[in-house]
């Protein structure tokens, strides 16, 4: 049993899949990233956001998005679930309050600029990054178009200009990156009437949520979203009600993307380096097998022969003293015949 | 088919033409919309679902069944079962035409196909798995070129260049079995990123191993089945050595096929039972989940199986397309069908008609080339005066 299993542990690490290793990698790195130690980041809180789109419409116009067909003071929009795309970096969306029916519930949503992002670890040319700052950046003089980020990241929010026949750009808020270098608020945050969006330094922000949770139990979900979901963000999130009733997923984890892939890309230079000697080693075997089996032949072969050989050396000899046996008697015979003519033949000489 | 009596007097208006003709039309028209339009004006792509049946077809599928040229080149050559020899010919043919119509798929796909060497020269994305996927195709799609070339060679009369390449043949087969392994495995690991989105039936730890031993199942099955479409359509083309082969070719590769389909269930067992996912089977999911794992896995393993006891070829050929559909089901399941399940039905993703459009379009110049190839150079047959391969 135990060596069966070993055996097949052994042809897992040799198929060097190294799915055994996840948990060696995790072990490896048990000391978990923390993000930068100033970067900067948003406080929401849902509980004080209002709906009234205006964090949407100054997005849209520091971005220098398109004009969307409905105006940002058309509520009605809210009347659909959306999600940001490549012509709104951030929406608000509206959820009936299923604990008290008289109020409405909003949640902002835009890119929550991971500490560790899925979007930025799968990036084959990375196009995305994290910065020091906090936010996470794209730069589309490299992007292909791949589009694996969009199917990495957890929170389903890049999207694709699939519209653009040459210049289609992966689109994510930036939490308006270039203005924080600045020293100005992102958009959607000046823009914002009430304190429903708050930034500044991450440890900062999540030390202004824990108090507000402290101060007003009654009014929060004790939890402050994207402290430690998909291994932190630099986004934060407050809400009154479950997170899931305003559409944000639960079910996600505290482990940050890169260490699903990390067993799978620890597996490469096992497979880089084992398999080559692997290889050679069954090549070198059946080459052997076939050289054993080929000298075995020869041997056979030359076994057959010699025996063969013995037979026919016998066989010769045999007929040789055969032959000369009867060359003996010939000559004998003829000897004898030509004595006896000789004898026949002297009286006649003779007379 | 027509083509049988039509090598010799190549009459160009059979059916197969036609309807081949009619379809690179078609194709072509699509091409030129997806290079005039973007990729809104011809797929169904949304920012939910980035990725369609160009990459889950074309790209997932298409590389698990161009498997063929690894597996029986490593077989043939390092395995030292030379008795497979006359199925390694067109194993890498189909593999090198597979990897290309890969190549070419993702040139429709991605948003700007001219970069698609950025990866390479501009900045090196290693913590990616696409990376590692784009870096290993690259080179095994060079890989198999030259793995193929003696058969060109030997028809355009290049006997020095020919037998240098041949020279290199073991070298080329380790060199293509390891990037094989790392790329079909690869290919399994992209979705690891994504267990949140990917059902948890098919989502494991385990998807590198699992595609990296399905591509193994993919290889030999489609071997068989190829090499029975071959026989009907090119029999004419192949010597007596090939034909004879073929019966040793399809217990062979189906007993093993068998085997590793078995190996494979078994570690699917494991994963289900390692992350306890068993209670999912109770569902929509869990039904489509089990039609795969039986319908797919355990019932060819069965077939093949009784296939090779009974030396029933006959058997073992309609199995070997049944597995290669069950394969295809597992890839599309994978990137498709159980992937954002977790989505209501109105933001899921189906393919327009001109997404499949494009994916039969470019099946069919991978037929067309193999024609064309096998019609002309020495694949199903020795070439005459090179008859040293074996
Ligand atoms: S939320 Fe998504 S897009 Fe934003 S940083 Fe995280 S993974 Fe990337
Ligand atoms: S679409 Fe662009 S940014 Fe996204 S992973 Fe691909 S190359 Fe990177
Ligand atoms: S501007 Fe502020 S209050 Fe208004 S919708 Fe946006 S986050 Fe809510």
């Amino acid at each position: 049993m135990s060596i069966s299993r070993r055996n097949f542990l052994t042809w897992i690490g040799a198929a060097g899949m190294g799915s055994v290793i996840p948990k060696a990698a995790k072990a490896a790195t048990n000391k978990h990233f923390k993000g930068y130690e100033k970067s900067q980041g948003v406080l929401f809180d849902s509980v004080l956001c209002v709906g009234c789109r205006s964090c949407e419409a100054a997005c849209n116009k520091v971005n220098e998005l398109p004009i969307p067909d409905r105006p940002f003071t058309d509520k009605a929009v809210l009347d659909e679930t959306r999600r940001p795309t490549s012509k709104a970096y951030t929406v608000v969306n509206k959820y009936p309050n299923q604990i008290s029916k008289k109020e409405t519930l909003y949640r902002k949503i835009q890119c929550n600029h991971c500490l560790e992002p899925a979007c930025a670890s799968v990036c084959f040319v990375k196009a995305l990054k994290k910065t020091k700052e906090g936010p996470v950046v794209y730069d589309p003089s490299v992007c292909v178009g791949c589009r694996y980020c969009m199917i990495a990241c957890p929170f389903e929010i890049p999207s694709y200009e699939y519209d653009k026949v040459f210049t289609p750009r992966v689109m994510k808020c930036t939490m308006c990156y270039p203005r924080i270098i600045d020293g100005k608020l992102p958009g959607c945050v000046e823009a914002c009437p009430t304190e429903a969006l708050t930034y500044g330094k991450r440890t900062d922000l999540l030390f202004i949520a824990r108090e507000r949770l402290r101060k007003f139990p009654h009014r929060y979900v004790q939890h402050i979203y994207g402290e430690n979901e998909m291994g932190g963000t630099n986004w934060l999130h407050l809400s009154g009600v479950p997170f899931k009733q305003i559409g944000m997923r639960e079910d996600l984890g505290i482990t940050p993307a890169p260490q699903f892939t990390s067993g799978a890309l620890s597996g490469v230079p096992i497979v880089a380096g084992l398999w080559p000697v692997l290889l050679l080693g069954i090549y070198a075997m059946s080459q052997r097998k076939e050289k054993i089996f080929k000298e075995e032949k020869e041997e056979a072969l030359e076994f057959a022969l010699k025996t063969a050989n013995k037979k026919a050396e016998d066989k010769l000899s045999a007929a040789l003293t055969e032959a000369e046996k009867t060359k003996e008697a010939a000559v004998q015979s003829a000897v004898k015949k030509a004595l006896e003519e000789a004898a026949g033949s002297e009286p006649k000489e003779d007379s | 088919m027509a083509d049988e009596s039509g090598a010799k007097r190549s009459p160009l208006l059979t059916p197969f033409n036609m309807i081949a003709g009619i379809i690179v039309l078609i194709g072509l028209i699509i091409t030129a919309i997806r290079f005039t339009g973007g990729l809104a004006a011809v797929t169904n792509l949304s920012d939910n679902n980035p990725w369609g049946i160009w990459i889950g077809f074309d790209l997932l599928v298409g590389v698990a069944l161009a498997a063929g040229g690894y597996v029986t080149s490593a077989a043939v050559y390092l395995f030292g079962m030379k008795r497979y020899h006359s199925a390694v010919r067109p194993a890498i043919l189909t593999g090198f035409l597979g990897y290309a119509l890969v190549v070419i798929a993702l040139n429709y796909d991605v948003g700007r196909f001219w970069r698609l060497p950025y990866p390479f020269i501009m900045q090196q994305g290693t913590t990616s798995l696409l990376f590692e996927v784009a870096a290993c195709v690259a080179l095994y799609l060079t890989v198999l070129f030259l793995e193929f070339s003696p058969a060109a060679l030997e028809w355009l009369g290049l006997k020095r260049l020919r037998n240098l390449i041949v020279k290199l043949t073991i070298l080329l087969t380790i060199f293509g079995v390891i990037l094989s392994t790392l790329h079909q495995s690869s290919l399994g690991a992209l979705f690891l990123i994504a267990p949140s989105k990917l059902h948890p039936l098919w989502y494991s730890p385990y998807l590198p191993v699992y595609f990296f031993v399905t591509s193994i199942v993919a290889g030999l099955s489609m071997v068989i089945f190829e090499s029975t479409l071959s026989g009907r359509y090119f029999g004419d083309k192949m010597d007596d050595v090939h034909k004879e082969e073929a019966n040793h070719v399809a217990l062979g590769f189906g007993k093993a096929a068998s085997l590793v389909l078995a190996g494979y269930f078994i570690v699917k067992m494991v994963g289900i039972s390692t992350a306890n996912t068993w209670h999912y089977l109770n569902s929509g999911y869990g039904l489509w989940f089990l039609v795969e794992m039986l319908g797919f896995v355990a019932l060819p393993c069965f077939l093949y199986a009784i296939g090779v006891r009974d030396k029933n070829v006959k058997l073992i050929k309609w199995t070997s397309a049944l597995t290669v559909f069950g394969i295809i089901l597992n890839r599309l399941n994978i990137s498709l069908i159980a992937f954002n399940w977790h989505l209501p039905s109105s933001e899921r993703y189906f393919p327009s008609l001109m997404e499949i459009g494009i994916s039969v379009f470019l099946v069919t110049l991978g037929i067309l080339a193999f024609r064309f190839i096998v019609t002309h150079m020495p694949i199903f047959y020795e070439h005459p005066d090179y008859t040293d391969a074996h």
